[in-house]
């Protein structure tokens, strides 16, 4: 579904990205772990482009997205990205921050976009907040929304950017509950997180990465099991 | 007591000059106003453009407008371009084109200033939507960074309401103007300026009010 071929990222003098290859099927949990500053984020952030890569190819679904003259905002409307920071509209009550995109992007009705969005409410848990603004939410709620929001585009693979570093220890579950429910729908999802238990029971695979490139990969049992890779054990003994 | 006689007196007796005045005032600052927001938000979007060579008109235009007196630009746009380029235009023209381009150098340094003090997360949410640059900035950014400025936005307003009395040089009958005609007519120095100031007051502290007001309904979505 997502094929990555030699993905380079520099910012300046800096190399993030030193050559990524990597495949995606559909329907497929990847977990990508690693060490702070191994280049994860950007990575995440090159496959819809909101990073720019420096060189290198990206496929999703038959297309070719890093080309010159395609079009991306019709590949990120299959793209649903969830942020660290949540990232939701705060002018806008909960309501309005989910029916946005379909409405301007899809051109959805207004009520079709509202049924939609308080089924998708609904399913994060959070229908009678329908009306709230996003200041008058805890983070964990927050973060179901903005969940809510990238699956109103109804996308076809959801890019996990560590969704629960930024809350506080008690509302980390509600929001992987919400994401395992998602990857048991069968949905694709490309998750960067620092949360080994997750990775461990949602992956089907694990992506190590240290300095820019894909140490070691495998299903959970290779790399929480038995890591091959020094630095993979290294990590992997300091989290664990 | 005799000073307050004198001053109802005669504002009573010139009210038609001075009511004049104050519809003429309040055209300027309303066309000031309306024009200067919407060509500020321009000049504030071609200053953030992509393109070196279009920044630098945005640029350009800032720093000429900030930086000669707005009586010299509005000698210029009434006596120079009709001199020069025969482009000739009313008393009441020059003085709206004036105000409206002036307070758009001011005005745009302030939506400027508001667009990049939104949080660049907000931008890379709505385009990881499938958002363009332009819904992005038209729905998520620029309706955040006129919220988050608008005490300064309400201020230049108040400035452009009081900079039309400029415009009394190339005679448009505002109330500077017709505070001059009054002295000229009763002699009396002190009294039609004094009339006309409280009258300025009135104008600038209604709107400050109307802006408060209207900053306090922006305000519903920060509520805790």
């Amino acid at each position: 579904m997502i094929t990555v071929k030699d993905l380079h990222k520099k910012f300046g003098q800096l190399h993030i990205l030193k050559g990524i290859d990597l495949e995606i099927n559909r329907g497929e949990v990847v977990v990508v772990i690693g060490p702070s500053g191994s280049g994860k984020s950007t990575f995440l952030r090159c496959l819809n482009r909101l990073e720019e890569p420096t060189s290198g190819e990206i496929n999703f679904e038959g297309e070719l997205i890093t080309g010159k003259n395609h079009n991306i905002n019709k590949t990120r409307e299959k793209m649903g990205m969830v942020f660290q920071h949540f990232n939701l509209f705060p002018h806008k009550t909960v309501l309005d921050n989910i029916m946005m995109a379909p409405i301007q992007v899809k051109k959805q009705g207004k009520p079709e976009a509202e049924t939609k969005a308080l089924e998708l409410l609904r399913k994060v848990g959070l229908e009678d907040k329908s009306k709230a603004y996003p200041s008058q939410l805890s983070g964990g709620q927050k973060q179901r929304i903005a969940i809510a929001r990238a699956l109103a585009m109804e996308p076809h693979v959801m890019l996990f950017d560590e969704p629960t570093s930024a809350l506080d220890p008690e509302m980390v579950g509600e929001v992987l509950e919400v994401m395992k429910e998602l990857a048991m729908g069968g949905m694709t999802m490309v998750i960067v997180t620092h949360e080994m238990g997750f990775a461990r029971e949602v992956g089907d695979r694990i992506l190590f990465m240290d300095q820019g490139v894909i140490i070691e990969q495998g299903t959970p049992q290779q790399v929480f099991g038995s890591p091959q890779n020094r630095r993979t054990q290294d990590f992997l003994s300091k989290v664990l | 007591m005799d000073f307050f006689v004198d001053f109802g007196t005669m504002f009573w007796e010139y009210r038609s000059y001075f009511l004049t005045g104050l519809q003429y005032t309040l055209w300027l600052a309303a066309l000031g106003v309306f024009f200067g927001f919407i060509l500020g938000l321009v000049v504030a979007l071609i200053r953030m453009s992509p393109w070196g060579i279009v920044r630098f008109v945005g640029h350009a235009w800032v720093e000429f407008l900030r930086g000669t007196p707005m009586l010299v630009q509005l000698m210029i746009i009434h006596y120079g371009l009709s001199y020069m380029f025969d482009i000739n235009f009313d008393p009441i023209e020059s003085g709206a084109i004036t105000l409206s381009i002036n307070s758009s150098a001011y005005l745009a340094e302030i939506f400027r200033a508001g667009i990049q003090g939104v949080d660049r997360g907000q931008s890379e949410a709505a385009r990881s939507l499938g958002m363009t640059q332009g819904q992005t900035m038209r729905f998520i950014i620029i309706p955040q960074a006129i919220k988050n400025v608008l005490p300064a936005i309400g201020n230049e307003f108040v400035v452009i309401v009081k900079e039309s009395s400029i415009v009394s040089f190339i005679g448009v009958t505002e109330m500077m103007f017709q505070a001059g005609a009054v002295q000229g007519i009763t002699y009396n120095g002190m009294l039609p300026f004094l009339i006309v100031a409280v009258m300025y007051f009135i104008v600038t502290f209604t709107l400050s009010r109307i802006l408060g007001r209207f900053e306090r309904r922006l305000q519903a979505s920060d509520n805790r």
